[in-house]
């Protein structure tokens, strides 16, 4: 099998499962004041100070959660809540227009339901964010913005967005800004503190640790009200029986991803060149979508003329080769991506898209394959699409 | 061969996915979606359209081993199933949605997508017999039967069509889900219409084509014996849900004997009147092979479920005419009338065409 949907998930390190399975070995609860409880607490601890160390932040700044989608929430709405608790006005959410549906959708939800206004800011051709037009954003309405939420890297096409230069528009309106860094971190350098961002979300299986575990970097000085209310377990704004275990491979893989940066996205980066290169030789009239420097180095984003992406897929699934559409599912059903949408493409050349994703256990035989397989997958799929057109 | 099996979430297409499988074949498993909006089909366990019944074949899919994608046909089947139906209904006609379902949406859009990527057939847990000889029959179980709403594909459209369940009781088909481990084994069947998620045709239609109120006349006597908010929610042969102001003078139960959109005219009388002897059709299709050139004795049957009459098939200049051995009651204009010729290795579906007087 080729693996190529790194971006989805990605297999875990051998040292991360290494790393969990000893420590799931082990009993105690980290909250519990016995010998059992104090080695798993010491347990999370280490690995907060691993995490911290390697994101540039303080330990006491990294809140461990269920994972992406929860840091994402307990950012947008926590920040949110407590913005407005402090002052009603502030009531003003900006994000952008390519976000993860983590964040998208906690925004629509605070729309729905807890009379939040929203700004979106657009992004270019490249998928990209202008930090001038988030300037304009908040002279504008600066004064009742809550938070201004926008990605590090886009899961989709792969850009990577200007954060410090938002975070430092963010910070002279004195707004919180948070970051979704879930595919950027290993990926790309990601320093919290250097970077100005008031939050940031990271993952645990998008760079070689387990599921289901994830932490929210938050500044001391940004008030989160909490999604969960409970034993008050991580700080008081998350509460939950840590996840020992998990915090431990998740602290595992981080660190390997971060301190790997370099040579991986130099590796994998070259891998991907190579891939788009042979691809664009194998079927002529793709188009490469996202920023072509400013871009994760794993990520190869094409829209395929004439063909849906979601043919293709089965296609080369039946060939053994993993991609995908890259675009959100509602019951297994590809709707048009919104990122794709927002960049300006039309309906069809987004429904016409694959997502190829290298990562860290990504060979040249991977592309190989795909390779062989992609020039026979588009003509079929073509001939299928085709079928569409008259009725 | 490879082939696709379209799977609904329930037990029938799980079971001859299982069974395609077992023939030796390279199966992928897709689910339909058929709904621009999940939600608003019917939800539960009898639909085909519902989330929980895309999982449902999902789940049936891993159990039997094969991939498995969701297609989305909500665009198409809106098109060419659910307006197609408000259209008919509009004209003063019956339509069966899931006839024209399988004519336009499984065995063409899908069928036609299978095929451009590069699949040999499509299976589908309908039970009916298509065997070697290419012939549609009717299922060994005939409670079961849809070789009624098969009876639209042409010779086409069947030589890339398998149904494995035809040779099978639905009894065996559940107990033989139950031993594949496939959860719907005991998933209840669906019985009604899969976009109307409450089941009130009458008020699907109404809030599609309006209120329209108008006239019910009684055909002996000529006149107005009640009112009615849109002659299109009547089917010929129906008696319930008339509402007529006035009985009959001869004090016998009235039915409707035809539905005049023109006028907007419902029109109801005894039941011996709606006695038909001879019913004319159009769009014929022969799916048993060539188009006759001389009367074919066959038995037709008029609706999906409906009784078989002996009957005299003629074709004429556009369409069918066929004579029947003894009259029947309520062919509405819409449906389908199929040919049969009565076979002991299970009746063999000739053709069939759209009802029209």
């Amino acid at each position: 099998m080729a693996y190529l949907d790194h971006a989805a998930t990605t297999p875990m390190l051998d040292e991360a499962l290494e790393a969990y399975v000893a420590t799931a070995r082990e009993v105690g609860n980290a909250s519990s004041l016995h010998a059992a409880g104090r080695r798993a607490r010491r347990r999370v601890e280490e690995s907060r100070e691993r995490v911290a160390a390697v994101l540039g932040a303080r330990p006491s700044e990294v809140i461990f959660t269920g994972g992406g989608t929860e840091s994402d929430n307990l950012a947008v709405k926590g920040i949110f809540w407590a913005r407005r608790a402090a002052r009603g006005d502030q009531v003003r959410v900006v994000s952008s227009a390519v976000e993860h549906h983590a964040v998208l959708d906690a925004v629509d939800w605070l729309a729905g339901h807890e009379g939040a206004e929203v700004g979106w800011l657009p992004v270019d051709a490249a998928g990209r964010l202008d930090p001038d037009r988030l300037r304009v954003e908040l002279a504008a309405h600066g004064d009742r913005v809550a938070l201004v939420t926008a990605m590090w890297a886009n899961n989709e096409v792969g850009t990577v967005q200007p954060v410090a230069d938002l975070a430092a528009v963010a910070a002279e309106h004195g707004v919180p800004f948070h970051t979704d860094a879930i595919q950027a971190v290993g990926q790309v350098p990601v320093d919290f503190a250097a970077s100005g961002v008031a939050a940031l979300t990271v993952t645990g299986h998008k760079l070689g640790g387990p599921a289901g575990v994830g932490a929210l970097l938050l500044a001391r000085d940004v008030a989160a009200t909490p999604l969960l209310h409970g034993g008050g377990q991580e700080r008081d704004v998350r509460s939950g029986t840590l996840d020992t275990a998990g915090i431990v491979a998740f602290a595992v893989a981080v660190e390997a991803a971060v301190k790997g940066q370099q040579e991986y996205a130099a590796r994998v980066a070259a891998l991907r060149d190579e891939l788009v290169e042979r691809v664009r030789r194998a079927v002529p009239e793709v188009i490469f979508n996202g920023d072509p420097v400013a871009r994760l180095p794993g990520n190869a984003h094409f829209s395929f003329p004439g063909c849906e992406g979601d043919a293709l897929l089965l296609l080369l699934d039946a060939q053994g080769i993993a991609c995908s559409t890259g675009s959100a599912c509602s019951a297994g059903v590809a709707q048009p991506s919104h990122v794709l949408l927002a960049m300006g493409a039309d309906d069809d050349r987004a429904r016409s898209s694959l997502r190829f994703t290298l990562g860290h256990t990504s060979t040249r035989a991977d592309v190989d394959a795909l390779i062989a397989a992609l020039p026979a997958a588009v003509d079929r799929a073509r001939r299928a699409a085709a079928l569409r057109t008259p009725r | 061969m490879r082939v696709l099996a379209a799977m609904s979430g329930g037990v029938d297409s799980a079971v001859a996915a299982a069974r395609a499988v077992a023939a030796g074949h390279d199966v992928t498993g897709v689910h339909l979606a058929l709904a621009r909006n999940p939600q608003t089909y019917r939800t539960g366990a009898r639909g085909c359209c519902t989330l929980e019944d895309s999982r449902d074949a999902r789940r049936a899919a891993d159990v039997i081993g094969i991939p498995f994608y969701v297609w989305d046909m909500a665009d198409r089947f809106h098109e060419d199933v659910v307006d197609d139906f408000v259209a008919e209904y509009a004209a003063g006609r019956t339509p069966n949605p899931c006839l024209r379902c399988n004519e336009k949406i499984k065995f063409a859009a899908v069928l036609d997508r299978a095929v451009a990527l590069g699949f040999d057939a499509v299976v589908t847990g309908h039970h009916a017999r298509l065997g070697r000889d290419g012939l549609l029959r009717r299922s060994v179980d005939v409670a079961k039967d849809q070789s009624y709403v098969l009876a639209v594909l042409t010779r086409a459209q069947l030589d890339r069509s398998i149904f494995p369940l035809g040779d099978s009781t639905k009894a065996e088909v559940r107990a033989e889900a139950a031993r594949r481990g496939l959860a719907v084994a005991d998933k209840p069947d669906s019985h009604d219409i899969c976009f109307i998620a409450d089941g009130d045709t009458r008020g699907f239609l109404a809030q599609r084509l309006g209120e329209s109120p108008g006239d019910v006349v009684d055909a002996v006597s000529g006149a107005v014996v009640g009112s009615h908010t849109g002659a299109y929610a009547y089917t010929v042969g129906q008696r319930r849900g008339l509402h007529l102001d006035r009985p009959a003078p001869d004090g016998r139960p009235r039915y409707v004997l035809s539905i005049t959109p023109k006028t907007n005219t419902v029109t109801v009388g005894p039941a011996e009147a709606l006695e038909v002897s001879e019913v004319r059709a159009t769009r014929p299709v022969w799916t048993g092979g060539e188009r006759p050139t001389a009367p074919v004795e066959c038995e037709v049957q008029l609706r999906a479920h409906g009784d078989v009459v002996p009957a005299t098939v003629e074709v004429s200049a556009d369409g069918l005419a066929a004579e029947l051995r003894r009259p029947v009651r309520g062919v509405a204009a819409g449906q389908a009338i199929v040919a049969y010729r009565p076979d002991p290795a299970g009746d063999v579906v000739l053709g069939s065409a759209t009802i029209t007087g």
